[in-house]
């Protein structure tokens, strides 16, 4: 029971790194963005590849996997997203289905179709059991890993958006560009900052879930539909939103895995149908909300 | 009288159409090697017009319209393996299927943003996927569903190997639709449609029910894709999982957007090109061409997608893309 919960709350912290990204590009930039899991598997492949080819340590990966996918959104945003941020959402969609096949494509033209694995470093492979029965506790030290960094991360995205001066400028941005640019807020400098951290955040959500979620080159186009549903679930008006999001749809999907295999993905698709009919706008906005 | 006079005339037959559909009817006769690509062209054709019935018509966009297809070509592949092999049957209770799955989902469309369509769409699609992988006593899960055998058409024409009977079967269905798709666009009916397309308030606001007009439009363009769907299975003889899957409800995108949203001719258009394209480009790289379609993709919204089917407007400045 609280083994599943606990997996559950891993996974969902994951999917909530994976997913912010997404979030803030939707709700600021009002941009469906279906190639974000594109950029996820660029961190995925980033780590994997440096660790099997040049030896580098896990941990200093990850770091890099945020930086290489950060640097490529940015570029991205700046040449091919930008002229787009206007256009009706049909074009969007069309456009981010394009750059995802491409990147499924390459990623398979590369390195190869068959999945890759991740060598954890020892201290992080062994299994920790707490308590007895059904109320046992077992966390793998993979797992305890992903929640703390996780949680660290969330802590410090919630800090700079309503902390900062950057997320005073951000905010300002997204409520209304046009004042904001009269303000003297460089709206273009915050848009591509701004990308190229939810990018950078995919790209590092990628490197920590290559070993739980599996990396090959269909993985843009298999979790996509995961991102999306938390997003859509979570709301993009806020951060806590998609994460409660998150946090729900990964509990709901490996208890649903755990009881019922037979089922698969099937509960977590109907509970975002029978959510968004009841909700449409997401389940944690507030009526009246953007 | 003189809206009505106008709908009239935008409904009717140009002259160059018709000697258009005679050509095509006997493409199989004409190009007799090729049948099965006409057939394969038929279908997607089919496919991408009920796609525009509500994307370039309503302007709902859709991510999950694999689902009727998936749908449409299940049921008429059961049938005619569980009930009876005769065709005509089969395919009418594939549109059967396909119309009530329709209904059902046109009530999801109702609400939300462009994003909650396009989520609530894929879910409905990707349910359909797990339902048919789980239900393997049914439809042969992973597999696929293997052994469907049809009848004569009309107790008359055999399916041969060489797809000619399936090509005219498909053409003649394709024909049929297209004609009272093409009523059903240019009559009151379908300029409320429009009206909704392009501006939903100001349409309720005159006192038009939009809610009910969607789920109708959603229904039929569910039961046409339904058809292109039991047409499929009933001319290759299986029906898979592939069906449902994702990239499927985005090539159609992509086909109807290459032909043309809004116009009836845009699917079959667009068909003609994407699959030519397609055996072209899977001919030379067959295990990478969808890096070609990505990028043809992301090149076709830089360009704007309104000029493609305009070549002369390629190279002059102006707005593009503004329709959606």
């Amino acid at each position: 029971m609280l083994t599943i919960l606990f997996d559950g709350i891993a996974y969902g912290m994951l999917l909530f790194i994976l997913s912010v990204g997404l979030a803030v590009t939707m709700g600021l930039m009002n941009f469906i963005n279906l190639a974000h899991g594109a950029f996820a598997m660029v961190g995925g492949y980033i780590t994997v590849l440096l660790m099997q080819k040049m030896g580098v340590p896990f941990l200093l990966c990850l770091p890099l996997a945020f930086i290489g996918s950060a640097l490529l959104g940015g570029v991205l945003e700046r040449t091919l997203y930008r002229p787009l941020y206007h256009k009706p959402h049909l074009d969007q969609v069309l456009f981010s289905i394009g750059l995802t096949f491409m990147a499924v494509a390459c990623a398979d033209y590369f390195i190869g179709s068959s999945q890759q694995i991740v060598q954890l470093p020892e201290w992080l492979k062994g299994r920790t059991e707490i308590g007895e029965g059904a109320l046992m506790l077992g966390m793998g030290h993979y797992r305890v890993f992903i929640i703390v960094v996780c949680a660290a991360l969330t802590v410090g995205l919630q800090y700079v958006l309503t902390k900062t001066r950057f997320g005073s400028q951000l905010r300002a941005s997204v409520d209304d560009q046009r004042v904001a640019a009269g303000m003297g807020i460089n709206v273009n400098m915050i848009f591509l900052g701004t990308f190229a951290v939810g990018s950078g955040l995919a790209g590092l959500g990628g490197a920590l879930g290559a070993e739980v979620l599996g990396l090959e080159p269909t993985f843009a186009l298999k979790y996509m539909t995961y991102f999306l549903i938390v997003v859509a679930v979570g709301g993009t008006s806020s951060i806590t939103g998609p994460l409660l999001a998150a946090l729900l749809l990964g509990i709901a999907d490996v208890a649903g895995k755990y009881y019922i295999p037979k089922l698969g993905g099937f509960i977590v698709y109907s509970l975002m149908i029978l959510i968004l009919i009841w909700r449409p706008q997401g389940l944690f906005v507030r009526k009246g909300g953007k | 009288m003189g809206t009505q006079k106008l709908l009239q005339n935008q409904g009717r037959w140009k002259l160059w159409e018709i000697p258009l559909w005679l050509l095509a009817l006997a493409s199989p006769l004409l190009l007799g090697s090729h049948a099965l690509i006409i057939n394969e062209i038929a279908i997607v054709a089919l496919f991408a017009l009920s796609l525009d019935l509500i994307l370039g018509f309503t302007g709902i966009v859709s991510l999950g319209h694999a689902a009727f297809f998936g749908m449409g070509a299940y049921s008429a592949a059961l049938f005619a393996k569980l009930v009876m092999p005769d065709p005509l049957l089969g395919l009418a209770f594939g549109i059967l299927t396909a119309t009530l799955l329709g209904a059902l989902c046109s009530a999801t469309i109702l609400r939300g943003t462009d994003l909650t369509r396009l989520m609530v769409t894929m879910g409905v699609g990707l349910i359909l996927m797990e339902l048919a992988n789980k239900l393997d006593w049914l439809t042969g899960g992973a597999d696929g569903l293997q052994g469907v055998v049809m009848g004569p058409l009309l107790g008359q024409f055999e399916f041969d190997l060489y797809g000619r009977t399936s090509a005219w079967y498909s053409l003649t269905v394709l024909l049929l639709v297209f004609a009272l798709a093409r009523r059903l666009v240019n009559s009151p009916f379908g300029a409320t449609l429009k009206a909704i397309r392009d501006n939903r308030l100001r349409t309720m606001a005159i006192g038009i029910p939009v809610n009910s007009r969607l789920a109708l439009i959603y229904t039929v363009a569910a039961a046409v894709a339904g058809t292109a769907g039991a047409l499929m299975a009933q001319t290759t003889g299986f029906a898979s999982l592939d069906l449902f899957e994702f990239h499927r409800s985005a090539d159609v995108m992509l086909i109807l957007v290459v032909g043309g949203v809004g116009w009836l001719y845009g699917g079959i258009t667009g068909a003609i090109v994407f699959k030519l394209m397609q055996d072209a480009l899977s001919s030379i790289t067959p295990q990478y061409w969808t890096f070609w379609i990505g990028l043809f993709l992301v090149v076709l919204v830089l360009v704007g997608r309104d000029r493609l089917i305009r070549p002369w407007r390629w190279f002059k400045p102006g707005h593009s893309g503004s329709q959606s």
